[in-house]
């Protein structure tokens, strides 16, 4: 990401800034980087690459505070693990070795933070990666909902391996290996609130293998993300801005359930917004692409895998639909959180 | 998905795009209001702006329900939310909108309980699981919501909840179109009306705007071949002559509207003697309020409220974009000092006002019009 000087002006934080859009984005830019900024913080990305003699070492840390914390298709202990896992695979990294924080609300009964744990170590031995560090903490009833887990993950990145969106260029084509928006319309239905019925489960899950699919094909791949909050969309603006390129999707090709389509119809939301969180977001070179989607298909996880769009030079730093309906209008980084709408 | 795709399927938009070029004459300039904040929504999701002639301009109108709440009334919320006692209840469009001092999410950082409902039934459902808490509903919109929630009153009085009330700010939609066709220079060829509103009040009083100021009107549906499909009909009514209310939204709206509807709205609310409106002023006799028989369940009658009047921002055009005057780019913040992140009017707030649905999704039309090709 490019470093702009932008000054945080919000005089309380909301919602809105842990929503992953652009008031996350200043909040980051605006009061974190001023304070704690530094050349290997600066790109900003999922992963942090550290140099250490002659290797390279890829660092992350990521918090889950989902609620409610048993959903269809997980519960936040595989989505810790899995979350940090893919954010050091996307960094082109094979994972080391992970830590676990737990902030536990008391009066949490003690089978489902067992259930939790054995949900992780499951998470952790089909990832190939230890837990190796710990730490608990238990908080008063009605400071922390039931729990929060931390988790933090340091992998190694291969010699060759060169991943960034300044390696993105015009033509290049843009890869996701699922469907997109499961993670996040189901865990919304599980909240009970809105009282759907709905036969969805989350898509929580390791993308290291895909990562490393796509890694066979050297330079060809250029950058690689997974699409958690804030979705697609976001993470593509997030790119778009930092290569100084414009990124052009095909509403046609983007892989959306018929479940999370209609969840999204009824609630004015757009799928694009919505967090995945076992899904792989590539940009590899055009001659690359047909080969890469192949890889990704040939995967258990890559089933339903497309190529969405392409990179563009013009407009810069923008993100671009070409609607099914024969139109095209820019898909912008969302505030806060999307909310749904009125009527 | 069935029951979308029909209605976005690009082919049956390029048919109806063939025949509007067929019937718009060359050089004449059509422009048309798009009363709803949904049809403004889907206008620019979908890119219909790419599809029609450019002799064709929609503009904008004042059917967002959530542009149209003034500040006052958005610091008189913020005031409930923050009584100890009270569970404030709101759409989630409403969370963002600033008032003369803050937002409600803002208002919620601070403390406030404020909670994010679906529908007004959530509210009275949280009512009966919170007895020892006043729960407060923010009823907004025009006559698209405000059923729900005279249904929801009436729900409360049957059951005798006594800890839910509303705080009504519903509106209805042909006082402020009649105050669009009363403003000197007005240039508009036609409407397309609102297609929700019209499921509950019908197509009827729309019938003053073909009959007394000879604007043809096609009540429509929210899909982008339904907007095409009405600004074809627009078009043939002005080359065919003719001035009258048509309904394209036939699959859910008839001429008298939906009569339950309609009851339960007389039942529970009157028309106030006036009511303001942003961007617009006070208009007469165009909201809704509680009719006295349901003080016991009226936040404004319950509560002593601040009655907050808060000007519009001097800065902010909302007003005049809300009745077609300007575009939102032509807005002298749109886009620097507004934008939705530090939104300084309604219209950049909700997905469906138009100046967040023509940042968020237009920007790209306004540099080909800068640019000619």
């Amino acid at each position: 990401m490019k470093p702009r000087r932008t000054r945080f002006r919000d005089e309380v934080i909301t919602l809105a800034h842990g929503a992953g859009g652009k008031a996350t984005r200043s909040l980051v830019e605006g009061l974190f980087v001023p304070e704690l900024g530094n050349p290997l913080l600066a790109p900003l990305s999922d992963s942090a690459l550290l140099e250490l003699n002659d290797s390279r070492l890829a660092f992350t840390t990521d918090s889950y505070v989902v609620k409610p914390i048993f959903f269809p298709g997980g519960d936040i202990g595989d989505l810790a693990v899995n979350g940090t896992v893919n954010d050091l695979a996307v960094a082109g990294a094979r994972p080391l070795a992970l830590s676990a924080g737990f902030v536990i609300e008391e009066g949490l009964p003690a089978d489902d933070l067992r259930r939790i744990a054995a949900s992780m170590a499951r998470a952790a031995e089909h990832a190939g990666v230890p837990v190796v560090a710990g730490d608990t903490k238990v908080v008063e009833r009605g400071k922390a909902d039931g729990l929060y887990v931390t988790t933090a993950g340091i992998g190694t990145v291969a010699p060759g391996v060169e991943l960034g969106p300044e390696r993105v260029r015009p033509g290049d084509r843009v890869l996701v290996s699922g469907p997109i928006g499961d993670h996040g319309m189901a865990v919304m239905i599980a909240r009970g609130e809105l009282q759907l019925e709905v036969d969805l489960a989350s898509d929580t899950a390791c993308v290291l293998e895909l990562a490393q699919a796509l890694l066979t094909l050297g330079g060809a791949v250029r950058f690689m993300r997974d699409p958690t909050r804030g979705g697609v969309a976001t993470v593509l603006n997030e790119l778009a801005q930092a290569c100084g390129c414009a990124i052009r999707l095909d509403e046609n090709a983007l892989p959306v359930r018929p479940e999370v389509v209609g969840t999204s119809e009824i609630l004015g939301i757009d799928p694009l917004y919505v967090a995945c969180e076992g899904r792989l977001l590539a940009v590899v070179a055009e001659d690359a692409a047909e080969t890469a989607l192949a890889l990704l298909a040939a995967h258990a996880l890559g089933a339903g895998a497309a190529i969405i769009g392409e990179v563009r030079s013009e407009p810069a730093g923008l993100v671009l639909l070409e609607t099914s309906f024969g139109g095209s209008r820019v898909v912008d980084m969302l505030v806060g959180d999307p909310l749904p709408r009125i009527c | 998905m069935k029951y979308v795709d029909e209605f976005r399927s690009g082919q049956l938009a390029q048919k109806l795009a063939h025949e509007l070029e067929t019937l718009v004459e060359p050089g004449q300039p059509l422009r048309f209001m798009e009363v709803c904040g949904g049809h403004t929504h889907t206008i620019y999701k979908h890119g219909i702006e790419d599809l029609v002639p450019p002799e064709i301009d929609f503009l904008h109108g004042p059917g967002c329900p959530v542009c149209v709440i003034p500040m006052g009334r958005v610091d008189d919320a913020i005031a409930l939310a923050e009584r100890p006692e009270v569970i404030f209840t709101t759409f989630g469009d409403m969370l963002r909108v600033p008032g003369g001092r803050g937002s409600l999410l803002e208002a919620k950082a601070r403390g406030a309980d404020v909670r994010m409902v679906y529908s007004p039934l959530d509210a009275l459902e949280l009512a009966r699981r919170n007895p020892d808490r006043e729960v407060v509903f923010f009823a907004i919109g025009f006559e698209t919501t405000a059923p729900a929630t005279a249904i929801t009153l009436l729900r409360a009085r049957a059951e005798g909840v006594r800890n839910f009330s509303a705080f009504c700010n519903h509106v209805t939609i042909g006082p402020p179109l009649r105050t669009i066709l009363e403003s000197p220079g007005l240039q508009l060829d036609g409407f397309i009306a609102p297609g929700h509103v019209s499921t509950v009040i019908g197509t009827v009083p729309y019938e003053f705007m073909a009959r007394d100021y000879g604007k043809p009107v096609v009540v429509t549906a929210f899909e982008p071949t339904d907007i095409l499909h009405a600004t074809v009909m627009l078009v043939r009514q002005l080359r065919e002559g003719r001035c009258e209310v048509e309904n394209q939204y036939t699959r859910v709206v008839c001429r008298e509207g939906n009569p339950r509807a309609l009851a339960v709205l007389d039942e529970t609310m009157e028309l106030r003697d006036t009511f303001e409106w942003r961007g617009l002023g006070w208009i007469e006799r165009s909201a809704l309020g509680l009719r006295p028989e349901f003080a016991a369940w009226d936040a404004e009658a319950r509560f002593e409220l601040p009655g907050s009047r808060v000007d519009d921002p001097k800065a902010c055009q909302c007003g005049e974009v809300l009745v077609g005057a300007i575009k939102p780019w032509e807005c002298k913040v749109f886009g620097t000092a507004c934008t939705p992140e530090r939104p300084i009017g309604t219209c950049m707030v909700s997905s469906e006002g138009a100046c967040a649905a023509y940042y968020n999704y237009g920007r790209l039309a306004k540099r080909r019009e800068r640019v000619p090709a």
